[in-house]
């Protein structure tokens, strides 16, 4: 059994991880951004407090997920992990809905 | 759609899928693995498009405004349901040793895609601001 994949797979899956993570700091600095215009509400801040809620909970998983995969034959994506990361997604774009109303 | 409901109910039941079937080669896990997360990023590309549709087109009229975020939006939501859906379902057809399923998916979102993006140059070329 190699200590390493010679295909990489792991890594290469770690990277996607951090795209991904990558993409969802961008749409969070966009929510936060909106969410905060021009004079700052209770709601806008509410809007931004979640927003960095769901963004460090994505960090989160995403950390975890990197960490497991640091093993030689790393098991499959749990799929709480699947879940949360759609799910942060979705609460994202329930963020989005009650802006652009 | 009963298929749609079954796969919905193994969304919640990790045991049901590790039971079934042979555990595939890791490599494969990890391939529809970054499989799931390339369409999570069209989810969250989706989303950020709704954001920005809000934020940089404030001259729009404010249903035409708000009518393409909420495409754009819904159709994030729903690629990041469909990324879970279709990667456990092929989890569980690779332990099968079945066919990865097929779907219409890509295609219908393409196209839903190219729809808002046309009718987006369309309102912008012909100046439909409502001014």
């Amino acid at each position: 059994m190699p200590a390493r994949d010679p295909g990489l797979q792991p890594e290469r899956t770690r990277l996607a991880w951090r795209r991904t993570t990558l993409t969802c700091t961008i749409v969070a600095v966009l929510a936060a951004k909106s969410a905060i215009r021009d004079e700052v509400t209770a709601a806008g801040l509410a809007g931004a407090a979640l927003t960095a809620l769901v963004w460090v909970g994505f960090l989160a998983v995403a950390h975890r997920r990197i960490h497991a995969l640091d093993a030689a034959r790393p098991g499959p994506l749990s799929r709480r992990g699947a879940l949360f990361a759609a799910a942060c997604t979705v609460a994202l774009a329930a963020l989005a809905v009650a802006v652009v109303l | 759609m009963s298929s749609f409901v079954q796969s919905l109910r193994l969304w919640f039941a990790p045991q049901r899928i590790r039971d079934e079937g042979e555990t595939p080669d890791y490599r494969f896990s990890l391939a529809n693995e970054r499989t799931f997360l390339a369409w999570i990023r069209t989810a969250l590309a989706l989303v950020g498009g709704g954001f920005a549709v809000d934020q940089f087109l404030p001259d729009l009229r404010w249903g035409v405004r708000v009518g393409f975020a909420l495409a754009l939006l819904g159709a994030g939501v729903l690629c990041a349901l469909r990324a879970v859906n279709h990667w456990v379902r092929c989890e569980r057809a690779m332990r099968r040793g079945e066919d990865l399923p097929v779907s219409r998916f890509p295609t219908v979102l393409s196209l839903a895609v190219a729809v808002v993006a046309l009718a987006m140059v369309l309102v912008i070329l012909f100046d439909w601001t409502g001014r």
